[in-house]
């Protein structure tokens, strides 16, 4: 088997390197500040990671979706163990300050296992639900992957970093819906999520139970799945607000904030409101590449990772700003096409699990940064400086490659 | 049918693709909404930003001493600042006109200008530290001063000033190459910054976070209002730092410290390694830093003959002298080569013959022969130049690497030097080139002297060792670094009598009269002199006691001192002071000793390569006197 460099997809390899380039210059430009800081140089340091992300890429490309899947539980079982480590003995770092996210050793930071632990996730929920080869039809068939999820989510809202066990959460429920778990199943499932934020209001909660009630006698469940969903929505009612007296105090005001900015314009408020000011004045066609003057002032908070979007909006204007979007879209629908033709349920899977993942740090990220979505700083892909986040994003371009190609090798046509 | 036929994949793709283009779509319809249809609200805010962030500054913590003495404090000051305006040259405007109250030259307006234009969204510090006189002048004409603030500000104090100079430092407002480093990336432009001693090392959390709050300033800059209850963030004051200094000690030896001299005590606990006083004279008064120091004293303390900035604790290195000779014997016990009570073949007749040259002892006319214990007592120069010799160069150079004679004690300061011995013999090949010299060499190093230069806290940190049970513990000041593993590797026995010996040097040997108290405490210690090209020699001592288990280490090194028994009795008077032992005896003792003056090394080689090759002048004042140690002049 002779792997030509024709026979690669021309669609995801052009997007791809079109989002690198355009996110490290984004980069250089957001180091570009009126009062020097170490973000000047650190776009060097991404160049450096784009090196590394490529070599992923090739890697990948040459392993096989058998191989890989016959890795996945130790790629699993690796990426659980790390993130206890983290957990045990975790730094805080850079933008993440407060949270221990970062596993170091000897003093050198080497990363953040949350990254690279998605994708083990995506991994293994493909090699678990392919293996069924049958849609999950039962609450009870879900709590398998329920719980290959859950671990590493529950791992890393301790650290605690919300953003990223919200990733996890959108990528079981992807995948699930890719292997054909029904709807309603899968509203059933997130069900109790509901009520833990409807709980904040006694009377949307009660109307909720009301619906899931109706809801329950049509779709006509297991007795004891029915019982269980409502006894954890009236379990969620109960212990919403003393979960909430739980959260770190930046966690509720960055929830808080979102609800309404100007509640506080100092603190959590002031990224949006500064997020805001810098996306909105740029216009049409923006201040210019590298003369934002939010950006150059030093008024956009940490505008190298989490807020590097309003980096775009400020100096390349509304055109920047479509452009950029249009690039990620592209990337996350031409995966799914990937997903779709491939060769075995194991390499769609796989395929779906990546694009949810990169779907939601881009609606996510860029939805924060007009305060469209709460603050979570997870990081924007090929934007966001970041080693761990672009390498997992490497790994996941060079599966899909490999699958695209497999289905090309295997004479896939249209249907 | 499987979940994963075509037909429904191809379903589940086009509501998957829905879902991602409706929320690309929904995202591009809200900047379309944020950047075009709300453009110029945004736009004005931008250009205005009218919410201007006033820094609050955190109270830095507080350093104290074992027992919870001050060493740096906080005194409330006013600073007085003026709120950017909406360009430069009212700015300058108002400078000009503020000038006659707050005395301010046209070079000092130009420089808060240059501020401004690298932050014009922060208040322009104008008087870092305001008298009330001038705050309530100023506050009477507030009127025709848009945007002037006057907030009270902590000032740092350091209550013993000069005493305590180099161990605490000073303070200062951040230079523009430290914000570029990552670990002051949080300190704001114009925020304080340790800026020497403990200041700086635990600067982290002696700092604390600065807080904001925010006002809502017109387009004159006049401040229109506050931001509201909700626009502060209160400021966290830095961590108190709690040192293991004994102040009440330190102060002492401030006291009875030569007035005039410069030189190093440095005082340590040796069973923990806890610093418990580290005073170098002459020091320099950390308060004239603070809230920017004056340029005359700079000035002045920079083109000092003595450099007072300069701490002769760990930034200095001074051949060991004669102190070295424990080492030596030491390494020597470890390897078996001897006993204390070996002799060895040629007794002291004041000198010994090796090869063609003939190296003295200090004494002219000899010791005869001796055993070790006693050629320790009476530091013998010809015992140890043949005890080096059967040691050999090898195990020396090797023996004093792994002992940390060529490395730094890390002890939490910043600035510490490495102390210079050589790694290898091979460190001869490079500097003369291979079989280009003899092991003579090993004779100047076998008493302390040649390509060795130690700075005091490393020669104390050795000290330590022979004090204790023999292992390392690296001095500290806060936190102690890690676990060490160096160690002496002797016997018990052969500790206690290397001990007996350092004993006899006080009591008899080369420091007699230095250490008596009434016979109550015996003190162990041992003498040092080096040689130095620049005038007379430096002098050393380092004793510890009590003898039997010691409680304390002492090492001093005053420059230009002559010879080390003139040091003996001020480290005697400290361990007395800090024994609670009467000193007063040995005040009033007159001390006239033999001279323990090392000779000077012999010239061994032709022409020794350029003096940089081992003795790097100090970092801070550039222009400081190398101790280069024996080097002559070449001739």
């Amino acid at each position: 088997m002779r792997l030509r460099l024709s026979e690669i997809d021309r669609p995801l390899t052009a997007v791809v390197l079109a989002l690198a380039v355009y996110g490290l210059a984004t980069l250089y430009s957001a180091g570009q500040t009126d009062v020097p800081t170490f973000v000047a140089t650190i776009w060097q340091k991404q160049l450096i990671w784009l090196g590394v992300g490529a070599a992923a890429v090739v890697l990948m490309f040459r392993t096989s979706p058998r191989l890989l899947e016959w890795a996945t539980p130790s790629a699993y079982g690796i990426g659980v163990v790390v993130l206890l480590l983290t957990l045990a003995a975790g730094t805080g770092a850079g933008t993440a300050a407060s949270e221990r996210s970062w596993i170091a050793i000897g003093g050198v930071r080497l990363g953040q296992p949350a990254e690279l632990a998605k994708l083990a996730v995506v991994l293994m929920l493909a090699r678990w639900l392919a293996e069924r080869r049958e849609a999950p039809a039962t609450l009870r068939d879900l709590l398998p992957p329920c719980l290959i999820a859950g671990l590493p989510t529950l791992l890393v809202a301790k650290q605690p970093d919300l953003g990223s066990a919200i990733v996890f959460i959108t990528i079981l429920f992807a995948m699930l819906y890719w292997a054909g778990t029904k709807p309603s199943l899968l509203l059933l499932l997130g069900s109790p999520v509901i009520g833990l934020v409807l709980a904040f209001s006694t009377v949307a909660w009660g109307a909720w139970i009301i619906v899931l009630f109706a809801l329950l006698l049509w779709w006509r469940p297991y007795v004891w799945e029915g019982l269980a969903v409502m006894l954890a929505n009236v379990i969620m009612g109960v212990v919403a607000v003393p979960f909430w007296r739980r959260l770190a105090p930046y966690q509720q005001n960055r929830l808080l904030a979102f609800l309404n900015p100007e509640v506080d314009p100092r603190a959590t408020g002031w990224h949006v409101i500064q997020s805001k000011i810098a996306i909105g004045s740029g216009g049409f066609l923006g201040q210019g590449f590298m003369h934002g003057p939010q950006k150059r002032l030093a008024f956009l908070p940490a505008q190298h990772t989490d807020f590097i979007f309003p980096v775009v909006g400020e100096e390349l204007g509304f055109v920047g700003v479509v452009v950029a979007l249009a690039l990620l879209i592209a990337l996350v629908l031409i995966l799914l096409r990937i997903a779709r033709r491939a060769t075995d349920p194991y390499s769609s899977l796989c395929v779906f699990g990546i694009a949810g993942m990169l779907f939601t740090h881009i609606i996510e990220n860029v939805g924060m940064t007009v305060n469209l979505l709460p603050i979570t700083g997870i990081p924007l892909p090929f934007f966001s400086y970041g080693g761990s986040f672009l390498l997992a994003c490497s790994v996941g371009v060079g599966i899909s490659l490999r699958v695209a190609w497999e289905s090309r090798q295997s004479g896939y046509a249209e249907l | 049918m499987s979940a994963f036929h075509p037909h429904l994949l191809q379903r589940r793709l086009r509501l998957s693709r829905t879902v991602v283009l409706g929320a690309g779509a929904a995202l591009v319809l809200v900047f379309f909404r944020t950047q075009i249809l709300d453009h110029s609200k945004y736009q004005l805010q931008s250009e205005t930003n009218r919410l201007r962030p006033i820094p609050l500054p955190a109270p830095r913590g507080i350093i104290t001493d074992r027992n919870g003495k001050i060493l740096a404090e906080n005194l409330t000051g006013y600073t007085v600042s003026l709120l950017p305006a909406a360009d430069e040259d009212s700015l300058r405007a108002t400078l000009r006109r503020i000038a006659s109250i707050v005395r301010l030259d046209s070079l000092a307006i130009e420089r808060l200008l240059i501020k401004y234009r690298r932050t014009p969204y922060l208040p322009v510090t104008v008087l870092p530290s305001a008298t009330f006189e001038v705050v309530s002048a100023l506050e009477e004409r507030r009127l025709i001063f848009p945007g002037l603030l006057i907030q009270p500000e902590p000032r740092r104090h350091y209550p013993d000033s000069s005493l305590v100079a180099h161990l605490v430092g000073y303070v200062g407002e951040i230079t523009e190459t430290e914000r570029a480093q990552r670990r002051f990336a949080s300190v704001r432009l114009g925020g304080l910054l340790g800026k020497g001693g403990l200041e700086r090392q635990y600067d982290d959390s002696l700092r604390g976070a600065d807080g904001v709050r925010f006002v809502e300033v017109s387009a004159l800059g006049h401040v229109v209002r506050e931001g509201g209850a909700a626009s502060r963030l209160p400021p966290v004051p830095g961590r108190a730092v709690h040192t293991t200094i004994d102040l009440e000690l330190q102060r002492y030896i401030a006291q009875i410290f030569p007035a005039g001299q410069r030189g190093a005590v440095l005082a340590l606990n040796p069973n923990t390694g806890e610093i418990l006083a580290l005073y170098s004279a002459p020091g320099f008064d950390p308060n004239a830093f603070v809230g920017g120091v004056d340029p005359d004293y700079w000035r002045r303390l920079n083109v000092s003959e003595a450099h007072p900035l300069f701490d002769r604790t760990i930034q200095a290195r001074y051949p060991p002298g004669s102190t070295w000779k424990l080492a030596l014997a030491a390494m020597a016990l470890r390897h078996g080569v001897v006993t204390l009570r070996s002799r060895m073949p040629i007794p002291c007749r004041g000198g010994l013959q090796y090869g063609n040259r003939f190296f003295r002892c200090w004494s002219a006319q000899g010791h005869g022969d001796l055993v070790l214990a006693d050629a320790i007592a009476q530091s013998c120069d010809v015992y140890f130049y043949q005890l080096g010799l059967k040691l050999g160069l090898t195990s020396l150079l090797e023996d004093a690497t792994g002992l940390g004679f060529h490395s730094r004690t890390g002890i939490d300061l910043p600035g510490e030097i490495t102390s210079e011995f050589p790694g290898g013999t091979d460190y001869y090949d490079r500097a003369y080139g291979p079989r280009r010299w003899t092991s003579a060499v090993t004779l100047n190093l076998a008493i302390g002297q040649g390509e060795n230069a130690q700075t005091l806290v490393n020669m104390v940190r050795f000290y330590q060792m022979l004090a204790s049970d023999g292992r390392a513990r690296p001095p500290y000041l806060v936190h102690p670094a890690g676990g060490s593993t160096v160690s002496l590797g002797l016997a018990p026995d052969q500790l206690a009598g290397l001990r007996q010996a350092m004993i006899s040097v006080v009591e008899r040997g080369t420091a007699r009269g230095a250490g008596r108290f009434g016979g109550s405490v015996a003190i162990a210690g041992k003498t040092g002199t080096a040689q130095n090209p620049h005038g007379p020699a430096h002098g050393w001592f380092i004793g510890f006691a009590p003898a039997e288990k010691p409680e304390i280490v002492v090492g001093a090194i005053v420059e230009f001192a002559r010879e080390g028994p003139y040091v003996a009795p001020l480290v005697t008077r400290v361990i007395g002071h800090y024994l609670g032992v009467d000193t007063t005896l040995a005040s009033k003792i007159r001390i006239v000793l033999p001279t323990d003056t090392a000779p000077h090394a012999m010239q061994i080689l032709p022409g020794i390569p350029g003096e940089d090759s081992t003795i790097v002048p100090p970092i801070l004042p550039p222009s400081l006197p190398p101790d280069s140690g024996n080097a002559p002049p070449p001739q």
